[in-house]
């Protein structure tokens, strides 16, 4: 069980229409303990979750949205976020939050996580992966 | 007669928007909520299927999902809870497009 593999989550679904966002957000964070290299796309309306500001006060449910940020402590950093999907709901990368992770290798410089990819480079990535986790 | 068609799911991921839109007539209103309100954003591609039509969105669903109302299609209003009440109670049937 030594070897490292590719895990990535693929989000496609909107945050508190239904309970995937969240359970997919558990399972990366339970995943993270197991020291894989674990990335996260985010396509359709998965692209919803990341959106800023939100704020549930008005829908009686919890707000999961601020967890995303924490990803980076996590080690998870890489966070592919596809373009068509955000320009087909009218929304741009200004819209989500701005999630970053510091690099212990590069004097703890701040990086952005999120990698803004067209649909074709998310087709790639989705290729170049040991195992994907779909919610 | 008038009706309330009310749509909760993403207009991205279900047919329920195009649903409810085909089936509106004069005097109808449109109240989008839960994942429904991702309809009312302006730029998105399921926005056209709001022209011309009386919109109304729940702004909690909004707020809760990070939508500023700086980003929704002009001419749409937002409605608190009370305010979907006043709309059922003014129209005189309400339709759920699931």
């Amino acid at each position: 069980m030594s070897e490292i593999k590719k895990f990535m989550y693929v989000n496609r679904r909107a945050p508190y229409g239904t309970i995937y966002a969240w359970e997919s957000l558990e399972v990366v964070l339970i995943g993270a303990a197991f020291e894989q290299d674990v990335s996260l796309a985010f396509i359709d309306d998965g692209v919803y979750q990341l959106t800023k500001g939100q704020d549930t006060s008005g829908i009686d449910m919890k707000n999961f949205s601020p967890t995303y940020s924490a990803l980076g402590d996590y080690e998870v950093n890489k966070i592919y976020v596809e373009k068509e999907s955000l320009e087909e709901r009218g929304l741009t990368l200004d819209d989500l939050q701005h999630l970053v992770w510091e690099d212990e290798d590069d004097d703890w410089a701040e990086k952005d996580s999120i990698r803004l990819v067209s649909r074709a480079e998310m087709a790639d990535v989705l290729a170049g992966q040991d195992i994907l986790f779909n919610f | 007669m008038s009706m309330l068609h009310i749509v909760n799911k993403s207009p991205y991921e279900r047919n329920s928007l195009a649903a409810a839109v085909g089936h509106m007539t004069d005097g109808d209103t449109l109240l989008l909520i839960e994942d429904g309100v991702y309809a009312a954003i302006k730029g998105g591609a399921a926005a056209g299927n709001l022209e011309g039509k009386t919109v109304s969105v729940l702004g909690a669903d909004l707020a809760a999902r990070g939508i500023g109302v700086d980003k929704l299609v002009d001419g749409v209003s937002v409605v608190d809870y009370g305010g979907f009440v006043d709309l059922v109670e003014a129209t005189d049937k309400s339709q759920s497009w699931l």
